[in-house]
């Protein structure tokens, strides 16, 4: 020790100051981020070991333990045979309801939010704004006060336990931050832009398609991830307003798992599991910082 | 000379009229008229359809003062307004707050929130301090706290429900370690299972907490710290003393995003406990749905529905006049 | 004159980019230094560097001739002063004021008497309960200097303070540093992309291009007597008029165009026959409507500039934008035809190849 002491004091203090790697700050940083992550990884690794387990060796070992025999039958089972109820073909069918859910939901709630927010930031009329006031404010009542009068409303117009009529309900429920969302991006375009294209004649959708459009295509990501997320995560909508052949994949894995008939298999529940999640965290990791920026965008001024 | 005759009011701007129509029939039709809806039936007798709010018999008879008569459908007095043939006043209200189930809803609901939205915010502060200090792999630490965050509420329920499992999950394997009477089954003890679903929800949403300190921090100007540096202020006490103060308006919002979402939890108890063990984790979000779809008792499901809605306007409202009430004066 | 601040050697570096090269600069006591350069030319990093507020990669630096090259800002000695102010916004200005000295255990009483004198010095005693958000942009600024003030540092280093300000502010609160100078007499080093800032204020000011002083001279030889090219564009306003022409007559004459001026009294070294660059600038320079053809330079009106107190003549001269500050009343029509007289005792030589003065 000493004689590192007169080492330091020997040297004239010159360049960078010598910092320890291991310094208390950082082996505190570090630490807690590592003892975080570990937490938040837990979950996902104890899914994935328990999906390729056998049974046999679900009983006898511990769910954290490496599978000492990799086998991939419980995601056959869950993906081809799982039962809810009488059903027994597995989560595929609720697998393609989603996505037959999802993407009409997401292209047409972009769609019209999209032209929404542009109407609202660059034609605003009168009354526009208390339309868009009522809409914001509307995003956080909670969904039970609306689910019961929408389901009148759907039987009404007879697309009650429709794929029609749930695509409607994401629609309207995804309006408000959506449309957040882009009108606050078109507002934060130069008006100048907007303004040289009408004195050169062009119109609404004109502007529309060849100005905004072109100009906009992080924002219509950011809104596409949200979407797909929200949209495929979604379970409430889903066991409200479509009929057990509809269900989307959510709230088949929820009947799958919690089922009370039959032996528990849990390796086959995790690995329906790991199936419902695949698609949110194939497009959560593949978008990155625009998912962060999609729900911080939507949350932080809404 | 020709006059340019000023387009009428109606017509200007018509395109864009045409494509706020969405918005107006979602705000009007949905949010507002929906609302009320739900407001009104929620003061009708209405069972597994709603009650016309009048009938025929009512243009006949005098509507009864309340007061003066006993429902034989509901053991309660009315204490306010008048009853028709469907509408029964403040009874649901009524019958809503001596149902032990709702009053478990609510008190579950209290804990619930109470500790998640220490927990989240703490958590989510320290980690997104912890974050803001130049740290290497910054992308890596991010991406894991946020994944939960992508999934579904299904997800994390079922997820947590299988680790805190006492045959296979933890209570086996700290068994396992020798401790032979440790006891960790939060989800089937009645006293507890609020707790087991409170260790999912914050898994769940704490990353996301995280994201908007860390933006929020990243949002203070750095000449700040600098200042701070050249002051001899410790860290933690500059994080104290100047920049948590900063910061007021983020935590604002974020715990008016946190309180509003924890009000809506349902799919999360759903899948991890579906309400059990017996009544012990129900949510009001729950109760709504059961009196509505299940129960059979319209009434009664509105009333507690339109209880959610007052609980957020009671989070809302205040915001709003902080948040907003300050600027429009400047 | 004893040194305040002795840079040596400095080098810094983010990764590959290197933003300071072998940077080496003498600051001495009560001297006023003015950093001036181009955005990006590495002024306030260097600044930052001096404040400890970054690590550097080589080097050292002393103040009051201790090495403070590994020192924590706040053991330096010294006092900042930020463009964004960087007021803590929830506390008063008291607050403010009294923050780092509670925190370095310093005495009440002696906080109170430091704040006073601040105040008093600053003129801000009215403010001192109120909150940053409540004070405009020119009593933020004093207050951050209170701050440094209370500091009792000997060296004060302020990062573009005016900035943030409006024109008019920003003159007044110029003047009002000159003052505090003159009256506290420590050394201060001031960062700033404004030249009337870095003229009124300097005692000597170090121009800055991508990490390298250029030079380091007082205003009066850095406008006078630029050390190359780069130093006499970027000072100035209007910028100097610059002629490539020849050197002639065996360093006695300057030919420019079908023009050949005489160079006598030129300041400056030995001058030898070749390529070179004229720098004339343009209050320097006389208007007359005859002239000796071939001696004088004949230009063309092109434009007359009033700018209230004189007035600004854009002129071409062989093919050759040029200005020229005339006196308000002198008004010259467009198209006119005049003789230009450069004053070459004030006058630049730069080489061609190597863009140092002559």
């Amino acid at each position: 020790m000493t004689a590192i002491d007169v080492n330091i004091e020997a040297v004239e203090p010159r360049g960078t100051k010598p910092k320890k790697v291991l310094s208390n700050r950082n082996i505190m940083v570090y630490g807690v981020l590592i003892v975080a992550a570990i937490y938040y990884l837990i979950p996902l690794y104890v899914m994935i070991m328990t999906s390729v387990k056998g049974m046999p060796e679900i009983r006898m070992g511990n769910i954290f333990s490496p599978p000492v025999e990799i086998t991939f039958e419980p995601w056959v089972k869950a993906w081809a045979h799982a039962c809810t109820g009488l059903n027994c073909d597995g989560l595929s069918r609720g697998f393609w309801n989603s996505v037959m859910i999802t993407v009409p939901s997401t292209i047409i709630s972009i769609l019209i939010a999209s032209v929404n927010g542009y109407a609202l930031a660059n034609w605003k009329f009168k009354g526009a704004n208390v339309f868009f006031t009522i809409l914001i404010f509307g995003a956080f009542i909670p969904y039970q006060v609306l689910i019961y009068p929408i389901v009148l409303l759907l039987s009404q117009i007879g697309l009650y336990t429709k794929l029609a009529g749930l695509v409607i309900v994401h629609t309207v429920f995804g309006m408000p931050i959506l449309t957040l969302l882009f009108r606050n991006y078109f507002i934060s375009l130069p008006e100048e832009l907007f303004k040289a294209a009408r004195v050169d004649g062009a119109a609404f959708w004109g502007i529309f398609i060849k100005i905004m459009l072109p100009m906009s295509l992080p924002i219509f990501v950011v809104a596409i991830i949200l979407q797909v997320t929200g949209i495929w995560n979604d379970f409430l909508f889903g066991v409200i307003y479509t009929k057990p052949a509809n269900y989307p994949i959510t709230v088949q894995l929820n009947n799958i798992v919690n089922s009370v008939q039959g032996v528990k298999e849990y390796n086959v529940n995790m690995a329906a599991t790991m199936l419902t999640a695949i698609v949110p965290l194939v497009v959560y990791f593949v978008s990155g910082k625009l998912f962060v920026r999609g729900i911080a965008a939507g949350a932080v001024k809404g | 000379m020709e006059k340019a005759s000023r387009p009428s009011q109606l017509f200007r701007n018509l395109s864009a009229k045409f494509a706020a129509i969405p918005m107006v029939l979602t705000a009007l039709v949905i949010f507002v008229g929906c609302t009320v809806w739900s407001f009104v039936y929620s003061f009708t007798r209405s069972k597994l359809l709603p009650k016309p709010l009048f009938t025929t018999e009512d243009l006949f008879s005098i509507p009864m003062p309340t007061w003066l008569i006993k429902d034989g459908s509901f053991d309660v007095y009315y204490i306010t307004g008048f009853v028709t043939k469907s509408f029964v006043g403040m009874a649901q209200y009524d019958r809503l707050w001596s149902n032990s189930r709702w009053l478990t809803s609510i008190e579950n609901l209290a804990l619930y929130a109470g500790f998640a939205l220490v927990f989240s915010l703490v958590v989510g502060f320290i980690l997104a301090a912890f974050m803001d200090q130049k740290i290497r792999f910054e992308n890596t630490f991010r991406t894991i706290y946020l994944y939960p965050y992508a999934m579904s509420a299904i997800i994390t329920g079922l997820v947590w429900q299988w680790i805190l499992n006492p045959t296979f999950g933890i209570e086996k394997i700290v068994r396992g370690w020798g401790f032979e009477n440790f006891e960790f089954a939060p989800l089937q003890n009645p006293d507890l299972v609020m707790f087991g679903i409170l260790i999912a929800g914050v898994w769940q949403g704490t990353g996301f907490i995280m994201a908007l300190m860390l933006a929020g921090l990243r949002g203070i100007d750095e000449d700040i710290w600098k200042a701070s540096r050249i002051d001899g202020i410790p860290m933690w006490k500059t994080y104290i003393k100047v920049v948590i103060p900063m910061m007021r308006p983020v935590f604002v919002t974020t715990l008016v995003l946190i309180t509003a979402g924890i009000l809506k939890v349902y799919d999360l108890v759903v899948a991890q406990t579906n309400g059990g063990p017996g009544l012990s984790s129900q949510v009001p979000a729950m109760y709504v749905y059961s009196y509505l779809f299940t129960a059979q008792n319209l009434g009664q499901g509105l009333a507690a529905s339109t209880m959610m809605l007052l609980g957020v306007l009671i989070i809302l409202i205040p915001w709003t006049i902080i948040e907003f009430g300050g600027k429009e004066k400047r | 004159m004893n040194k305040s601040i002795e840079v040596k050697d400095l080098d810094l570096a983010f990764g590959s980019v290197k933003v300071l090269k072998k940077l080496n600069i003498d600051i001495f006591e009560g001297e006023f230094l003015v950093l001036l350069g181009p955005s990006g030319c590495g002024k306030s990093t260097l600044l930052n560097c001096l404040a400890g507020l970054l690590d550097i990669t080589d080097g050292q630096i002393f103040i009051d001739g201790k090495n403070v090259t590994w020192a924590e800002p706040k053991d330096r000695g010294i006092g900042m002063v930020f463009q964004s102010y960087a007021l803590y916004p929830q506390m008063t200005v008291k607050g403010n004021l009294s923050f780092g000295l509670k925190n370095q255990k310093v005495s009440k009483e002696e906080i109170a008497k430091r704040i006073a004198y601040a105040a008093d010095i600053l003129q801000i005693e009215d403010l001192l309960d109120r909150k940053p958000a409540a004070l405009s942009g020119g009593q933020r600024q004093r207050v951050a200097i209170g701050r440094a003030l209370v500091r009792e540092a000997n060296v004060f280093l302020f990062d573009e303070p005016l900035s943030n300000l409006d024109a008019k502010l920003r003159a007044e609160l110029r003047v009002e540093l000159k003052r505090l100078h003159n009256r506290l007499g420590n050394t201060m080093v001031y960062v700033t992309h404004d030249q009337i800032e870095a003229l009124t204020l300097a005692d000597r000011i170090a121009i800055m291009r991508s990490g390298i002083i250029q030079q380091l001279d007082d205003p009066h030889t850095i406008y006078n007597k630029p050390t190359n090219l780069f130093v006499a564009g970027f000072i100035g306003s209007p910028s100097m008029n610059f002629l490539k022409g020849e050197i002639t007559d065996g360093g006695k004459a300057f030919k420019f165009g079908n023009t050949t001026m005489s160079l006598d009294g030129y300041d400056g070294g030995k001058l030898t026959d070749g390529t070179a660059i004229l720098g004339v600038r343009p209050e320097y320079t006389t208007v007359d409507t005859t002239g000796i053809a071939g001696k004088t330079l004949e230009a063309v009106v092109d434009l007359d500039e009033p700018m209230g107190s004189d007035s600004l003549l854009w002129l071409t001269a062989e093919g050759q934008a040029m200005s020229v500050r005339i006196k308000a009343e002198d008004i010259v029509d467009k198209k006119t035809v005049v003789h230009l007289k450069f004053d070459m005792t004030k006058a630049s030589l730069f080489d061609v190849n190597t863009e140092q003065r002559i």
